[in-house]
């Protein structure tokens, strides 16, 4: 379910920054996000007057958690800090410079407490569901066929940069001037990873946290380089209006 | 004077007693009527296969017609029992083929039955009714096919949760046309794809259909096929949930919907398309069962609007899904701190307990509710808390059995649980972190669940987590007198936890332990106790080799068996050598031959 979310709906002391990655360049625009917002967190959001249209539900769920960012700003209320949660007790989110890191949300002290054998305990039946598979097509420009991977199978784009070495075993990862890149060893053909979000745009592949890179890409394609130059300013105009 | 009664009038009145421990304790009551019971006992219930053997099953009850066997210790559900343990059915359809037993009614839970089993069970019965597995393993739809062939009367076939081969066969096209007595199909848990046009002619001959449970691979045209088929159904199992939602299907789906008056259960959505939940809107009037638990990813609040349709629930299976990771972004373009992060959480946990607030005030009639946690690979979905779980309390005075998984709890809230719902029987709480504190005052949990015990006077069943000491066991021993299983995790301090529970639960049955510190002492302590129960398991604690074999040798009649795993599979180990599993259980029979290298009875 996708939302378009137009800021200027929103309560005035709350301030949000919205952006869209641009592809290809590495500059952001302010801009339309869509993203899969419920519309309860619309009502969180309100202010304590409630200016939001009523609840479609039958009880009443309006909230008096007034939200503001973390030490205020704009007069904004603080907001109403429950105890702090004991687990997860320290976050850490490596994000946005290396293509290699994933949002990791998950605490320090979760990546130790998930290798408990049968904790929390829940029959493998039911884990399994949790646990999605997310295959996808991929294209090598120039070869006759295409290949599916499970994305939820890998832990971060190095994992799936080897993959695509082993299953395309022309193509070889290698250290062009502090980057990596995949080429076509026998003619020496740069390819560039692309792939197709679920706003049909053609994104580079690794700029984005690696969970959301999972969620959102439905294909991957491996663009030949000299194809790409072409590609920036196709996707530039792309659909998507800017709202500053 | 009751000795003047003839048998037929005795075998008439033990005709109005159904359940297997009021059948047991018409049969302790003298000679006669043991004799009398023995051979009107239709339905045998073992909760430990090994407890008992085929022959003496049948040779005491050899007008069995329906037998319900439970294999694998409960721990096996979270991969603490390695694969080839045991549990085989195999044994139990050979001896009753054998000996010609008229059996019409088979319900298993965690054993392993193989697609050999399935074919003799369907070759030797020819008025076999009723298969029932739950939680099995071992087989495949070959099995399948073959009973869907054979059983020319077959009423029953329930899969539930189970680790099924899909062989990709068409099992379901094995039923013939002259099968028209099925009341109760599930097949959810398979993965592959069944033929539709199979399955809709076989709702079609089948009028006394009253439960059906699609697998995911059914796509909603086909539902809303057997829907428009199969007015008269009372539970019902969607499948796949996808579609257009302003597609001419789901509007065929919504009007077939409407006419299904009678389905009071619904479960399934294992893959859905949130907008196109409102086609079951017309039922939910008159849901009593709602399992949503299955469903990944419908966020909470098309959860709720569902929910806040359904007024008559009476049992409730859900998750609450918000994905985290869009709100990280949402925010801000640049890292979020650790705080930041942390009070987005905070306000997600908010929005999952939320759900339960609306849950709280929709369902008044609410008994059973079970909550599982939304986020096991720690992709940063977040959760429910205490205050979810007081909400329930508060709005929802008829419940009395509830399972939740939450990211904290507190001893208050506990407490004020208990006060509001006296009535739970069965009360399972497990925090995601095993030993987290009261999220407010830092103490261990232990108050909250002796709250819990105290008032809670009818409880058969508790499992406890968080931080806790031994004082939670000294509660539960002084005032859980009804209680028959007890599930602990990281818990306690010393074996006196341990000693306090089995000294004062007199009704206790099933004992399970993980990583907690009970040693010999505790295991030593009342050895006859253990005759009174079904079984014990311990792993992770401090019982020692040697004590495990005094104990063997005190009490012949348990198999008290060591299960090693990895490498140091020594010849002998040590006594003072500490012991990672151990299961004991009760029995009648000795040591079990089917027992594999790594498992060994002392």
């Amino acid at each position: 379910m996708l939302v378009d979310l137009d800021p200027s709906c929103l309560p005035h002391k709350f301030q949000v920054q919205i952006f869209k990655f641009a592809p290809l360049g590495r500059t952001y625009d302010k801009g339309l996000i869509q993203c899969d917002l419920p519309s309860c967190v619309e009502m969180t959001m309100g202010n304590q007057r409630n200016d939001l249209p009523d609840s479609e539900y039958s009880g009443s769920l309006k909230t008096e958690l007034t939200l503001a960012l973390p030490g205020g700003g704009g007069g904004a209320q603080a907001p109403k800090l429950r105890p702090k949660r004991g687990f997860p007790e320290a976050v850490n989110l490596n994000l946005g410079t290396s293509s290699e890191d994933e949002a990791s949300v998950i605490t320090q002290s979760s990546s130790s407490k998930t290798q408990v054998v049968g904790w929390p305990p829940v029959r493998s039946y039911r884990k399994n569901i949790m646990k999605s598979c997310k295959f996808v097509k991929v294209a090598v420009d120039g070869a006759p066929y295409l290949r599916k991977v499970d994305l939820e199978i890998y832990t971060g784009y190095q994992q799936l940069l080897a993959a695509f070495e082993e299953m395309f075993t022309c193509l070889s990862i290698c250290d062009v001037l502090n980057e990596r890149k995949i080429m076509d060893s026998a003619n020496g053909t740069e390819y560039v990873p692309t792939y197709e979000d679920k706003d049909e745009d053609w994104m580079l592949v690794g700029d984005v946290p690696w969970k959301m890179f999972v969620e959102s890409c439905k294909r991957l394609r491996l663009m030949k380089s000299s194809e790409a130059i072409g590609l920036a300013s196709k996707t530039m105009s792309s659909k998507g209006s800017n709202i500053d | 004077m009751l000795n003047y009664f003839p048998e037929e009038v005795l075998e008439h009145v033990f005709d109005f007693v159904t359940s297997h421990r009021d059948r047991n304790a018409v049969s302790l009551v003298c000679k006669s009527w043991y004799s009398v019971e023995r051979f009107s006992r239709e339905k045998v219930f073992i909760g430990n296969c090994y407890a008992v053997n085929p022959e003496r099953v049948i040779a005491r009850f050899p007008r069995v017609r329906s037998l319900t066997l439970k294999g694998k210790p409960h721990f096996a559900d979270f991969n603490l029992v390695p694969p080839d343990w045991g549990g085989y059915v195999y044994p139990w359809i050979e001896a009753m083929a054998k000996h010609g037993i008229n059996l019409e009614e088979l319900r298993l839970k965690r054993m392993v039955v193989s697609d050999e089993s399935l074919e003799l069970l369907a070759k030797s019965f020819p008025n076999f009714k009723s298969l029932v597995l739950v939680s099995c393993e071992g087989f495949t739809t070959d099995g399948l096919a073959a009973i869907a062939s054979n059983c020319r009367f077959l009423r029953e076939l329930d899969l539930q949760e189970n680790e099924v081969d899909d062989r990709k066969g068409q099992w379901l096209s094995c039923f013939p046309d002259s099968c028209t007595s099925l009341i109760s199909l599930n097949f959810a848990c398979l993965k592959g794809e069944v033929n539709a046009a199979a399955l809709e002619r076989l709702v079609a001959r089948c009028p006394n259909l009253r439960s059906l449970r699609l697998n995911h691979a059914v796509p909603l045209d086909t539902l809303q096929k057997i829907l428009t088929q199969a007015p008269q159904l009372n539970d019902l199992g969607t499948g796949s949930f996808v579609h257009d939602p302003d597609s001419e299907t789901c509007g065929k789906l919504k009007n077939a919907m409407k006419k299904c008056k009678s389905i009071r259960s619904l479960s399934g959505f294992l893959d859905v398309n949130a907008r196109c939940l409102p086609a079951v809107y017309p039922i939910c009037t008159n849901l009593t069962s709602l399992n949503l638990s299955y469903a990944p990813g419908i966020y909470s609040n098309d959860l709720i609007k569902l929910i806040c349709h359904c007024k008559k629930l009476e049992r409730l299976w859900v998750c609450f899904f918000i994905k985290l990771i869009h709100y990280t972004y949402f925010f801000s373009g640049v890292p979020l701190s650790n705080q930041g992060l942390n009070w987005i959480m905070q306000i997600l946990d908010t929005i999952g307990d939320k759900g339960l607030g609306a849950v709280a005030s929709t369902c008044k009639e609410l008994q059973e509710l079970r909550v599982f946690p939304s986020d096991l690979y720690g992709v940063g979905n977040a959760g429910v808390t205490e205050e979810g779980l007081v909400a329930i309390s508060a709005g929802c005075p008829k419940l009395n059995s509830i399972l939740y998984f939450c990211q904290q709890m507190t001893n208050a809230a506990l407490i004020t649980v208990a006060k509001n719902c006296p009535n739970f029987i069965r009360f399972r709480l497990c925090t995601l972190n095993p030993t987290i504190p009261d999220a407010v005052t830092n103490l261990p949990l232990d108050e909250g669940f002796g709250a819990i015990v105290q008032s809670c006077k009818g409880l058969k069943r508790l499992s406890v987590s968080g931080l806790l000491t031994d004082q939670v066991f000294l509660y539960i021993g002084m005032y859980a007198e009804q209680l028959e299983m007890l599930s602990i995790a990281f818990a306690g301090d010393s074996d006196k936890g341990m000693l306090y529970v089995l000294n004062g639960c007199k009704k206790l049955k099933k004992l399970e332990i993980r990583d907690s510190p009970f040693g010999n002492v505790a295991l030593l302590a009342d050895v006859g106790k253990y005759e009174t129960m079904r079984s014990l398991w311990m792993s992770s604690c401090e019982v020692t080799f040697g004590a495990c074999k005094t104990l063997a040798e005190k009490m012949p009649r348990l198999n008290v068996e060591i299960i090693n795993e990895g490498e140091e599979i020594e010849a002998s180990p040590d006594d003072r050598h500490r012991v990672e599993k151990m299961y004991l259980y009760r029995t009648l029979v000795g040591p079990r031959r089917d027992a594999p290298d790594f498992v060994w009875t002392l």
